[in-house]
């Protein structure tokens, strides 16, 4: 029971939401872009978002700078 | 001569001539993206931006003392037309509102995240992803301090290139100045080129998976 994250392997928790994950994963929400198994998520579907066991997610933060 | 991508000077310069490229900001990242773009030959831009020249801009940002208060996306068009007076730029002096930020960039080849924010960045990069998924989008992250050249990276997922520095601080908490960022903006271009001449090997796949 786990998933990949940023090609880590981590604990699988069912029913986590993607709100949960980067609160365990210490992300801060604002300032990410993420992606299960290649499909954007778009930041508003986050609290309802669960994903199966096995999922590839991809967790790409942004530095402010430009 | 036929240069390492297989491409004679002929076929880039013609190909390049007629392509166009999206840049979101014209700030450090994207002034320096444009005239980068601008000077390899790529032929029409479209730059948007919705602020002015600052003093301040000017340790890294490709404009001018006497530019001060000028619309930014004005002042880069005078800019380039200088330097490259073929190149076509449409010049966008305004915002990119939430839920219409790839309002401009429907018609583009390739489009450039050069905004500042780090939250701008994201719902930009996910906005456009979602809106413009047939788009190559090209974007930088981690482009404040000094040194630390060793740690930027080039990434891709799917049709998203990323230039970033996963362990630089945020332009809060450290300066902005001309080599990093101007590193930066112009591997950003260096990528756009490898994607508009078709020579991106992850690129071509997609490609030749929509045929």
């Amino acid at each position: 029971m786990s998933i990949i994250v940023n090609t880590r392997e981590m604990e699988y928790i069912p029913e986590e939401t993607m709100t949960q994950l980067l609160k365990r994963m210490k992300y801060m929400f604002p300032l990410v872009v993420v992606k299960i198994d290649g499909v954007v998520i778009p930041r508003v579907e986050f609290p309802e978002t669960t994903f199966p066991d096995g999922v590839n997610i991809e967790i790409i933060h942004l530095i402010s700078g430009g | 001569m036929v240069t390492t991508m297989n491409k004679t000077p002929e076929d880039i310069s013609n190909t390049l001539g007629t392509a166009t490229v999206g840049i979101a900001g014209a700030g450090g990242l994207g002034s320096n993206v444009a005239i980068a773009l601008a000077r390899a030959g790529v032929g029409n831009l479209v730059v948007v931006d919705f602020d002015s020249v600052e003093q301040s801009n000017l340790n890294r940002q490709f404009y001018f003392h006497s530019q001060v208060g000028m619309a930014k996306v004005l002042a880069l068009k005078e800019n380039i037309s200088k330097a490259c007076p073929d190149v076509n730029m449409l010049a966008i002096n305004g915002r990119l509102e939430l839920g219409a930020m790839t309002v401009p960039f429907t018609d583009v080849d390739v489009v450039v995240e050069a905004l500042d924010s780090a939250e701008t960045k994201a719902q930009f990069i996910e906005e456009t992803l979602l809106k413009l998924p047939n788009i190559p989008l090209v974007a930088a992250s981690g482009v404040a301090g000094i040194g630390g050249g060793e740690r930027i990276v080039q990434n891709n997922s799917g049709k998203l290139w990323m230039v970033s520095d996963p362990e630089a601080r945020s332009s809060d908490e450290d300066v902005l100045l001309a080599p990093k960022v101007g590193l930066m903006a112009y591997w950003q271009a260096n990528i756009v080129l490898e994607l508009l001449l078709g020579t991106n090997k992850n690129f071509d796949e997609k490609l030749e998976g929509n045929n």
